[in-house]
């Protein structure tokens, strides 16, 4: 018994104190992990490198004289529209937190009535259809939302960006399973106490599926920061754009003049995910380790 | 009496819940209709239509779905090869890479393990922006490619290659980066997954004779995380279908070269957004939704448990 267990010690999965065994783990991980991590440190050097040494030969992937004047040089551009850099940023993050917000709304409701109301035929075919939803591919639907977009009139309005971003299956598709796993008894528990529907999400449900909400912010977050539909199709003046389409454009059309300058846009772009993601991963975690995305 | 007061409040109850649970459901369920059920049944009609945007759909039943399987000769030669090569390897590879490189990650203690599991994940994080910037660099077609100069600087090759233009390296290039970025949210799944398994089963399996780590992977963490890997599975073949960007943004052109990087969702964009032939880029998108539709059962059969 002794043995077995001593044998155990060091194998185990999520090990607490450090052992020689690990080592030969961190040997093929680390080399992995820099693989991984190095075009990602290159693209951080490249914003801050001047014109010459982007272009230098060699290439170098340490900045040797590293520099600001990309960023400076960014927020002077103001395209051809005139449109200063920092609207389309406030555009982005207006548009990005307001489908956020929205979308947990909405998901969790949603997502409530198909886990616990299932008495209700509706609840359960809804669900499978969603499910079909996940996957579709979007070009082939691109046409048709945007026949819709103009039926409804929303063309070149701020709905126009945020609305078709709400409809995300996978979010659904995660808090159904996480809710599922909220105990029934506690809610025949309010309900008798006089709760209505709305209460009981309030009070229990959003608390106790915390992880869940967490996890379905960051996609909606990634998503919506990164969703270039909208400005592409739906809206037509200049000034509704959000800075992901307006750096991708300026990629596509200098490509060799902005390099640095798209480097440097590429950056501010890739912050925000980054701070969002360091902050919620343990919730994410959290949220894939329930049994309960059976 | 006590009888009574239940049934009266059951009663009322069950209205109000009905109400206000369609109320609870009613948002998500109007956009869902409007921006994808919709959309999507209105594809499905396109597809036995001619529709060139500019004039009204014109009804000709099959012919798009005959035309597409016996006279369309770029997809049948290059689109249907190149898409299953990439598909296949980036869907099914990158879920295996995904759960050899979370085991891995699980093998070693908390802190080390969340700085190399966001350092594994950064990849999948990054847009397809940067992807071209960095990505293109290093393997740009002349000598100040960051590949070529390696190769040329300890005498590999003797003149650059231009991996980017060449038909025979295109694909696999594609193949690299998007197993690169491969890390996702299906990797975290399966940290958490492998994290979770119990570890009494470990214990006796050890007790009843397994021997080394091997056969604990396979007789025991995978059976436990079957819900994990499907959903995993799910959405690695899903993405992999359903990519097209790779191709034309590190070749910078669309078509690639010779088709080589030209996948079906690019042929969809080229009939959609090029040509103006909506009915028939329709018609392809029906028959990608059928094959993801097929492999995700696929998956499914695989991945899920008998009760």
């Amino acid at each position: 018994m002794a043995k077995s267990k001593s044998k155990l010690k060091g194998k185990r999965v999520d090990p607490k104190s450090f052992s020689r065994d690990q080592i030969k783990f961190y040997c093929i991980l680390i080399p992995i992990a820099c693989l991984m991590v190095l075009p990602v440190v290159y693209m951080f050097n490249e914003a801050f490198k001047p014109l010459g040494e982007l272009y230098a030969f060699p290439p170098t992937l340490i900045a040797k004289e590293p520099t600001l004047g990309n960023f400076k040089k960014l927020f002077e551009l103001s395209g051809t529209t005139g449109v200063p850099m920092t609207r389309y940023l406030l555009n982005s993050v207006f548009i990005t937190t307001v489908t956020v917000i929205l979308n947990i709304y909405i998901t969790v409701a949603c997502a409530f009535v198909l886990s616990k109301k299932g008495q209700y035929r509706v609840t359960k075919w809804f669900f499978g259809i969603n499910q079909m939803a996940l996957m579709f591919v979007q070009v082939a639907v691109a046409v048709p939302r945007y026949i819709m977009i103009v039926r409804l009139g929303l063309i070149d309005t701020w709905a126009a960006h945020i609305f078709p971003l709400i409809a995300m299956p996978i979010g659904i598709f995660l808090m159904k399973q996480f809710i599922d796993d909220v105990p029934d008894a506690l809610l025949e528990a309010a309900y008798v106490d006089g709760a209505g529907n709305f209460t009981v999400i309030r009070r229990i449900i959003l608390p106790m599926t915390r992880p869940a909400v967490a996890t379905v912010a960051i996609l909606t977050f990634q998503s919506a920061w990164q969703a270039t539909e909208a400005s592409n199709n739906f809206i037509t003046s200049d000034v509704m754009k959000t800075i992901y389409y307006y750096l991708n454009a300026l990629q596509t059309n200098n490509a060799v003049a902005a390099r640095g300058i798209v480097a440097a846009g590429t950056i501010i772009l890739f912050i925000p995910n980054l701070i969002i993601f360091i902050c919620m991963q343990s919730r994410v975690m959290s949220t894939m380790s329930h049994s309960g995305i059976k | 009496m006590k009888a009574l007061k239940k049934r009266k409040y059951r009663r009322v109850n069950r209205r109000e819940d009905y109400l206000s649970s369609m109320l609870l459901l009613l948002p998500y369920l109007l956009l869902f209709s409007l921006f994808i059920a919709i959309p999507v049944l209105i594809a499905i009609g396109l597809s036995f239509t001619y529709f060139d945007v500019i004039r009204t759909p014109e009804l000709v039943g099959v012919s798009n779905y005959i035309a597409l399987l016996t006279q369309d000769e770029i997809f049948l030669k290059y689109i249907i090869p190149n898409t299953f090569k990439y598909a296949l390897i980036v869907g099914p590879g990158g879920c295996i890479l995904s759960f050899v490189l979370a085991w891995l990650v699980t093998q070693i203690q908390a802190v080390p393990r969340t700085i190399l599991t966001l350092c594994l994940y950064m990849p999948s994080m990054v847009g397809s922006l940067m992807i071209q910037v960095v990505w293109k660099t290093i393997f740009s077609g002349d000598q100040r490619g960051l590949l070529n100069a390696f190769l040329l600087s300890h005498g590999w090759i003797d003149s650059p290659v231009a991996w980017l233009l060449s038909p025979d390296h295109l694909l696999t290039i594609m193949i690299l980066v998007a197993l690169w970025q491969a890390m996702g949210i299906g990797f975290l799944a399966m940290i958490a997954g492998i994290l979770n398994v119990n570890e009494e089963l470990y214990e006796a399996a050890y007790m009843d004779g397994m021997k080394n780590r091997f056969q604990e992977v396979v007789y025991i963490t995978i059976p436990s995380m079957k819900p994990q890997m499907m959903f995993s599975a799910v959405m690695a073949i899903v993405n992999a279908f359903n990519t097209g960007w790779i191709g034309p943004a590190l070749a910078g052109s669309n078509p690639t070269p010779d088709y080589s990087g030209n996948l079906i969702l690019n042929h969809i964009e080229d009939y959609a957004f090029s040509r103006y032939e909506m009915g028939y880029a329709a018609a392809i998108s029906v028959v990608l939704l059928l094959m993801i539709a097929f492999f995700s059962k696929v998956a499914g059969k695989l991945f899920t448990e008998k009760d």
